[in-house]
């Protein structure tokens, strides 16, 4: 019996103790009517014949092909040292750490990595992580909201549009309403911005870089933002953060981002690790889990989870969020990462990327009729203007196994010709060179379609 | 033990990245950039390994330790699914490559892994339809609550609260405030939910009944069958709280028995490992006539037996994760269900109640059990007859710390008094429970003739009794 270790002694003699003959009779409680009307599932397999199963499985996805895909999401390198360690059965196979003395090792890793994140975002308070970049915009905003008051979300349109719609369908509900502001050619409009904030608007949320992969300096909008008693809340990349004008610098009172780049692959969409930090006024706002330092009855250093009177296991339903867990072993390969790299490394991985990115961009402009969709300053991802839909241009790619970037109509349906294009270290020269000749044929070459 | 910062030495590093041709200043304007580099530690690769490894020796987990805690199902999470989780095409599919035109096959294996176990969950469930976005159980709760909302919105239905019994999860009545609806809270009675209270709440502003079944206590809701009638009438929806899923594999399938929509915790019953505090994974099922609602791209095999994604569903809900929800963890609970198949699964589910009625019945003469009957795969204890010595379940716990047992969840459910909640899991041996019974008895024993003895401990673990109002009072939150 795979994972049971009961022979049948063991099996009688507990039984037995118990006072009942049959196990079937532990579930007499369970009435008739409520028993399965079916069950039809598959008989079990040996673990080798489910191994070849799933092997089949994932070789079955595309390989070796050459992609500029991101959106949100970024293949940077990520070492074998991070896979070894967040692997170990006494960091993943530990429950949450409700028994502080037993569980010494993921607090403190969840004090370095909230440590980590102050010091990229240069903020105050950093949680123990929430699920993923969506749901941490989302926490962000209803901060937001809590500590002013205040219903009216103000999203800046260039905000990454999935965000955007967790953000609405996780806020449906409540007593909210959000305000969309339209961007202005792939950059936040910030005159309409700053025009929205009419005086009730509870929290500003924009993105940095956005999500057309264009950087910009919100300090400004943010000083008037928090004049008109409006919060302020801005998702990085913490990749790029490590150059980028920072959530802190800029006086946002939230930070959050996406932390799959720091550790985690692109994984078909998860786990991944929703990053949140805030100022110290804001931080009884602030849902999820914080570790904290103290000391023990001997005056040892240690760990514990901290300000729990925020959370749902306590306040029930006035918790500032039904969130009960955190994303812990992806916090723990994000800090192991960023230990790897250091700040030199991140730097160098943030500069590798961007410059690959240039790269990009010029041999793609190059190409007849190609041409950048906006001239504001980029950093790894950047936005051009194809001669015709970027669907059609991505798909022919594909055939010859490149994914060429994003194609954006599907959220932006005006923009059917604008094609979303990502770099990281990881991209070669060689790579460029074969999107851009590729796409170069396919441009000059129009497809042969009905007459 | 030092953290990674204070190990830092400057100029050192682990992985480093070759020098960049160009530097930001030539990249970007200056008034973009941050003034200092992020003081992020500097160490060699074997100093940060060296540092992982020593701070994982001081963690419990279930590799190493037994850990009965109650409602979170700490059974083996076998190591060929983390196997099968970081397959090459798993791990580096881009998961909006299916959502460029004509991508879909180029990602077709996920796809149909997700497709995959969504049709085993249905099959074990017995309910219509599934979506694996959920990142937790606590977000699969609120996935079904606004499943719930948009059901009613539909039809015209004007319905403002949602009951949850005093014995339910904190989750549950904090994600039915989160989704706007207000909580209504019903005593227990017998420890079971109290159909009279019940009728004296349910009118026709009730949208749901959130219920865990078995519930916290460990035992089967007896009036089930009556309070589904009593919901139906009222076209109140019934919500399943998975947390305690481990009990009912193959004996009881939610969808048969009237439940509408159901989170599974595969972190818990789908043996994926708990991360020390995450990632699990809430997929949510429902009951047909909510599956127009579900959140989008549905997965979905095309009639060449293809796989593909359906973004055309015009009364979802939108969104609960930006993509198909935490997709390895999905793949270890596909690997789990495959390995064990239905009668492995049922098994599981046979073994988990005999070991938690073995402990209970090991357990009687020396704790108080409040509800001492056939349990299901938990049951509570209190440790309020110690309240002479001075003892409580938090001491108890950490007695049992000392002796290399996790504790109980303690002071869960909050219906009872110094509570201890027990969760043994088919995976542990007689042994093991046995070594583990005969540790809390001696315990017992000890905190009535030497009170003191207890209240120290533990003794030999990393640290002792930490602070915790210093923790809240300071609110040290990052190194220095």
């Amino acid at each position: 019996m795979p994972f049971i270790p009961h022979t049948p002694e063991d099996a009688a003699a507990m039984l037995e103790r118990i006072g009942v003959k049959h196990l079937d009779d532990l579930f007499a409680d369970i009435p008739t009517s409520m028993r399965p009307q079916s069950f039809a599932l598959p008989e079990g397999l040996a673990e080798h014949e489910v191994m070849a199963r799933l092997c089949n499985l994932s070789a079955d996805n595309a390989h070796g092909l050459i992609s500029f895909l991101g959106g949100g999401v970024y293949d940077h390198a990520v070492s074998s040292a991070v896979d070894a360690l967040s692997s170990r059965g006494e960091f993943s196979t530990a429950y949450t750490p409700y028994q502080p003395e037993a569980a010494q090792g993921t607090l403190q890793a969840i004090f370095e990595y909230q440590t980590a994140v102050c010091r990229l975002l240069e903020m105050d308070v950093a949680n123990a992580s929430v699920y993923d970049g969506g749901s941490a915009v989302f926490e962000a905003a209803m901060m937001g909201v809590r500590a002013t008051k205040r219903s009216r979300i103000i999203v800046d349109e260039s905000l990454n549009p999935l965000y955007r719609i967790m953000l609405a369908t996780l806020s449906a509900n409540l007593d909210v309403s959000i305000t969309v502001v339209p961007h202005a050619g792939g950059s936040p409009d910030m005159a309409a911005l700053e025009a929205s904030l009419d005086g009730d608007a509870a929290v500003l949320v924009v993105q940095n870089p956005t999500f057309f992969g264009t950087a910009h300096d919100f300090t400004p909008l943010f000083a008037k933002t928090r004049a008109k008693g409006t919060k302020t809340a801005i998702a990085v990349n913490p990749v790029m953060q490590s150059l980028l004008k920072t959530p802190g610098e800029m006086g946002a009172d939230v930070a959050v981002a996406e932390g799959q780049s720091i550790g985690m692959p692109v994984g078909f969409g998860g786990p991944y690790l929703g990053i949140m930090a805030c100022t110290k006024d804001m931080v009884r706002q602030m849902p999820g889990r914080i570790a904290g330092r103290t000391e023990d009855l001997d005056g040892r250093i240690g760990y514990v989870l901290t300000l729990q009177a925020r959370e749902q296991h306590i306040r029930r339903a006035k918790a500032t969020s039904n969130i009960c867990s955190n994303q812990a072993l992806c916090a723990l390969r994000s800090v192991i990462h960023l230990s790897l790299l250091g700040p030199e490394g991140l730097t160098r991985t943030a500069e590798l990327s961007m410059q690959r990115a240039r790269e990009a961009a010029a041999a793609l402009t190059s190409l007849p009729g190609v041409s950048m969709y906006t001239d504001a300053p980029y950093s790894h991802e950047f936005a051009v203007t194809l001669p015709r839909p970027a669907s059609e241009i991505a798909g022919a790619l594909l055939r010859e196994n490149i994914v060429a970037g994003l194609p954006i109509a599907r959220w932006y349906p005006d923009l059917d010709k604008v094609l979303l294009v990502a770099c990281t270290e990881k991209t070669a020269s060689a790579h460029i060179s074969r999107l851009t000749s590729a796409m170069g044929r396919i441009l000059t070459t129009r497809e042969r379609g009905p007459q | 033990m030092k953290t990674v910062f204070a190990k830092s030495v400057p100029g050192r590093t682990g992985v480093l990245p070759p020098s960049p041709e160009q530097s930001v200043s030539d990249m970007l304007p200056a008034d973009l950039l941050r003034r200092k580099r992020p003081a992020l530690p500097e160490l060699s690769e074997l100093d940060v390994v060296r540092h992982y490894s020593l701070l994982s020796h001081r963690n419990f987990s279930v590799d190493t330790n037994f850990y009965p805690l109650g409602s979170c199902t700490m059974k083996y999470n076998p190591k060929f699914c983390e196997t099968a989780s970081a397959l090459p095409g798993f791990a580096h599919t881009h998961p909006l490559l299916p959502q460029i035109e004509g991508g879909e096959p180029f990602a077709a294996g996920c796809l149909k892994a997700v497709w995959e176990c969504e049709r085993l969950l249905r099959e074990v469930t017995g309910m219509h339809a599934f979506t694996m976005q959920p990142m937790a159980g606590a977000q699969g709760e609120l996935t079904g609550i606004l499943l719930i909302a948009a059901y009613h919105r539909a039809k015209g239905n004007k319905k403002t609260k949602v009951i949850c019994p005093d014995s339910a999860h904190g989750t549950n009545p904090a994600t039915a405030a989160l989704a706007g609806y207000e909580v209504v809270n019903i005593a227990s009675q017998n420890g079971m939910i109290d159909p009279d209270a019940l009728a004296a709440v349910l009118d026709d502003s009730v949208a749901a009944l959130m219920m865990t079944c078995p519930n916290t206590l460990g035992l089967f809701e007896a009036h089930l069958p009556l309070i589904v009638e009593k919901l139906r009438a009222a076209d109140a929806l019934l919500y399943y709280d998975g947390a305690n899923f481990n009990a009912i594999m193959g004996r009881m399938r939610t969808g048969d028995a009237g439940f509408d929509v159901v989170h599974l915790n595969l972190h818990k019953t789908m043996g994926t490992p708990h991360g020390g505090g995450g990632p699990g994974a809430g997929p949510v099922g429902v009951a047909e006539r909510l599956a127009p609602f579900l959140p989008g791209p549905r997965v979905v095999k095309n009639s060449d037996g293809s796989f593909g994604l359906n973004h055309d569903l015009p009364h979802s809900i939108g969104k609960i994760a930006p993509f198909y929800g935490n997709f390895a963890i999905v793949i270890r609970a596909l690997a789990y269900m495959l390995r064990l198949g239905g009668n492995g699964l049922a098994r599981a589910t046979s073994y988990a109640v005999l070991n938690a009625n073995y402990m209970r019945a090991r357990l009687r003469d020396h704790l108080e059990i409040p509800y001492d009957r056939a349990c299901m795969h938990e049951f509570v204890a209190s440790a309020s007859a110690l309240d002479t010595y001075g003892v409580h379940a938090l001491d108890l716990a950490k007695a049992l710390l000392d002796k290399g047992f996790h504790a109980p969840t303690i002071y869960f459910p909050l219906i009872v008094k110094e509570c201890l909640m027990f969760e043994p899991t088919e995976t542990e041996s007689k042994e093991t429970l046995d070594a583990f019974c005969d540790e809390l008895i001696a315990i017992v024993e000890r905190a009535k003739k030497n009170p003191r003895e207890i209240l120290d401990a533990p003794l030999t673990l990393p640290v002792r009794r930490l602070d915790e109002t210093r923790a809240a009072r300071n609110m040290v939150l990052t190194e220095a």
